[in-house]
């Protein structure tokens, strides 16, 4: 009489998702903005996107290895996401040396110190910026032109759009003659952070995400669509003061950061009405530093304040329960 | 357009590897063994003793009490023992063994045993309500409530709708789907008389998009009729569960328990329970046997077999060729609720839709890693709860807490377990707080 072999409890059938499937489809998600970096920004993006991902990757192994003393969790892919994603929110002229210094902080203070993945309460990639953003202000503050394919650390360099707007509302002298027409916004060619600027390329992203369910619509539209609504009620009450808001949501890292970075699992809440008030909190933070703050672009602060009240909003918004709707 | 429940669930391939097989007749047991309990309530009392002749259809166990159902003999031989046998839980339960007398098989002689569809039903209410009582029918879709039970609602309920259930959403299992094909003159008849069991006006039978064939046939069976629809449902598992059925048919939401569903007004009634329901009320034919689907990915020949209750599993198997070499794990029902036997000697009882045999590479789990709190347990969980949250609760031992995230809603579907991709076994800690959670609250009202 045959016995059987393995005992446990149902389920006995697993749906074949996993992590490294979850990363893989991020990561296909990532490449046509990746293209068009390459298209705009030339040997620079090839670069800093090289040199980000094989630092972060290192740092991961190093990390687990020697101080985490347990099995290296390269293999999840989680780490060359984040390498991926630091080198997206750079410019593509940074120096080797600062990257590598960025992507310790994010693999090390971002990721390890809390015990690795998912476990970190703020996105890795993110904390590396921020990071370089204080560390470096002068690098990461000027961005290549677009159009430099052979040129590195010695790109020309030029405002973002995000700019002009910051000087209109604060009225230092810009020409608003140069801000970049809404086409080239949508394919890229502008300057700007190697994966920010073609929002033709990250909604085809978006889409991807949607299709193989890595993500739930949730937490990009809601960050969007407050973006949206505060920037084109603000153009109704003074034109001449607030700008397009067609500029605000095609401009800085708005669409990299509402679709690729606040939609990070570990760090963003667990049920959907608590995405919608997360991605609401990161469009109105956003907006108040892109017009009241002294940095230009405030996409990366607002997912960092916002990261650290998931903890607060999944304690306090629950499921809709099935008997109670 | 197909409808179905509003929160969670999940889409798992559905391995309906036997859906095309007809059911055939598996022979009686020589050595026929039937627990005294195979039903959610008071465990049947003997009134047989070691030695007596019994036939096939004879009366071997009384249901006394109310939450209760009687047990008869599905074969004609003599009673051996009344002793303790493996269940399927592992544990050793008490069983009426019967031997079988060999070939020449006599049937109690008021069972109607002719192929004759009867369609006529002349019966009271409580009449109906008696016959299915006397003949030991429980809900065949896997609970195994006492359906007479069900079909008495409490008397401030007031029962509008019937909803019979033709989902049969876990995977591989087909024998539901074979018993609509085959037998539709029969479940038609028996939807009728449980309409008039419980005076409803109105019949609903959900089945779902995987099984067109099914839904063809009962939408000519019905077509020109207001009582009586076909709900064409989007497959989506958990939908055979009662609540997701309710809701998926009739957007209605059955409260926690203790509630069921006859609080909004509706009984839920499995097609194999129906399919009883119409021998045991036309052909005074008691529960003695079911059909179950024997499959498997390695299995050399799934089938649908009827077979008499007390056969044992091995003689299943062995109709559909044997265990295959690399099985690792033999289900009682389906892959995503059914459980694990350790032995093929258990027997066929009036809860067993299925034997399913898995291999190796499917059996074995794989490592689990940390959270990655990707929200994919909660988006999946059909209850709206938290799985993740429940099973940190485990951890923690947080009881209290784990109440007040409504842990005793779960229906251990296991959509949270089979859909994380950290591989965590979510549903084994949500088992263990449910049943410490429990405990505890049984303990508070006792002390009241």
């Amino acid at each position: 009489m045959p016995q059987t072999k393995i005992i446990s409890q149902a389920p006995h059938l697993h749906r074949n998702t996993s992590v490294v499937r979850s990363m893989t489809c991020v990561l296909i998600a990532l490449i046509p903005a990746f293209a068009v970096a390459v298209c705009n920004f030339g040997i620079g993006a090839l670069i800093v996107t090289a040199v980000s991902v094989a630092a972060c990757v290192l740092f991961e192994w190093l990390g687990c290895r020697f101080l985490l003393h347990k099995p290296s969790s390269i293999s999840d892919l989680s780490a060359v996401v984040t390498g991926v994603l630091l080198a997206f929110n750079l410019p593509s002229n940074m120096p080797v040396y600062q990257i590598i210094l960025g992507a310790a902080v994010a693999i090390g203070i971002g990721k390890l110190t809390f015990g690795g993945i998912g476990n970190n309460p703020f996105n890795p990639a993110l904390v590396g910026r921020v990071f370089m953003l204080i560390s470096f202000p002068g690098r990461m503050t000027s961005w290549p032109l677009a159009g430099q394919f052979t040129a590195y650390t010695d790109a020309v360099t030029g405002a973002t759009p995000l700019y002009y707007i910051k000087g209109m509302i604060q009225g230092y002298g810009v020409n608003m003659n140069d801000l970049p027409r809404i086409d080239d916004m949508l394919l890229g060619s502008m300057p700007g952070c190697i994966g920010e600027v073609s929002a033709v390329a990250l909604v085809l992203g978006l889409v991807i995400l949607l299709a193989t369910r890595t993500i739930t619509w949730h937490i990009p539209v809601s960050v969007i669509g407050t973006v949206a609504v505060i920037s084109t009620a603000l153009y109704f009450i003074n034109p001449d003061l607030f700008i397009n808001p067609v500029y605000h949501l095609l401009s800085g890292g708005l669409l990299l950061g509402s679709i690729f970075m606040a939609t990070d699992y570990t760090t963003s809440p667990m049920t959907h009405k608590g995405m919608v008030i997360y991605g609401i909190g990161i469009g109105c933070l956003t907006m108040v530093i892109r017009l009241f703050g002294s940095y230009p672009e405030g996409m990366s602060f607002a997912i960092l304040i916002m990261n650290a009240f998931v903890p607060l909003i999944d304690k306090g918004v629950h499921s809709k329960r099935f008997s109670k709707i | 357009m197909s409808r179905t429940f509003a929160i969670g669930g999940v889409d798992i391939k559905d391995y309906k590897l036997s859906c095309n097989k007809a059911i055939e007749t598996l022979p009686s047991p020589a050595l026929a063994f039937f627990p005294l309990s195979q039903h959610i309530g008071a465990p049947a009392v003997p009134v047989v003793a070691v030695g007596d002749s019994v036939k096939v259809g004879t009366l071997i166990a009384r249901g006394e009490s109310v939450m209760s159902a009687s047990i008869h003999s599905s074969v004609c031989g003599v009673v051996k023992k009344i002793d303790a046998v493996q269940s399927v839980n592992g544990t050793n339960v008490p069983a009426i063994v019967i031997e079988s007398s060999g070939d020449a098989e006599e049937w109690e002689s008021e069972i109607d045993r002719s192929a004759d569809v009867i369609s006529e039903c002349a019966l009271s209410a409580e009449q109906i309500v008696d016959r299915i009582r006397n003949a030991g029918i429980v809900g065949l879709g896997g609970a195994c409530f006492p359906t007479h039970v069900k079909l008495v609602p409490p008397k401030d309920c007031k029962i509008d709708s019937l909803i019979i259930n033709g989902v049969e959403c876990e995977p591989f299992l087909t024998a539901d789907h074979r018993l609509m094909l085959e037998h539709s003159a029969e479940i038609v008849v028996g939807i009728e008389i449980l309409k008039k069991a419980l005076d409803v006006n109105i019949a609903y039978l959900g089945i779902e998009s995987n099984k067109k064939d099914a839904i063809v046939l009962y939408d000519r069976l019905f077509s020109g009729r207001k009582d009586i629809k076909v709900v064409k449902l989007k497959k989506k598992y958990p939908q055979g569960g009662e609540k997701q059925l309710i809701d998926a048919v009739l957007g209605r939401r059955v409260p926690n328990p203790p509630a069921l569903p006859a609080n909004v007004g509706v009984v839920v009634e499995n097609v194999a329970t129906v399919y009883a329901v119409y021998q045991a009320v036309q052909k005074n034919h008691p529960l003695i046997d079911r059909v179950v689907t024997v499959s498997g990915t390695d299995v050399q020949n799934p089938c649908n077999l009827l077979v008499r209750l007390g056969t044992p599993v091995s003689q299943l198997i062995e109709k559909a060729g044997g265990v295959p070499q690399d099985t690792a794990k033999i289900l009682h029902g389906g892959p995503m609720m059914g459980k694990v036997i350790q032995s093929t000697d258990i027997a066929v009882t009036k809860g067993t839709g299925g034997i399913v045999m898995l291999t190796v590479e499917q059996s074995k789990r794989k490592p689990e890693m940390n959270c990655v709190r990707c929200a994919k347990c909660v988006e999946a969980c059909p209850m709206g709860l938290e799985p993740y949250l429940l099973a940190r609760c485990a951890k923690e031992q947080n009881w209290d807490y784990a109440a007040e995230c409504g842990i005793m809603s779960c229906i251990e579907c296991g959509c949270c377990q089979s859909t994380c991709p950290s591989m965590r076994p979510l549903l084994d800690w949500v088992r263990y707080t449910k049943s410490k959670v429990g405990a505890i609250i049984r303990e508070r009202n006792n002390k009241k």
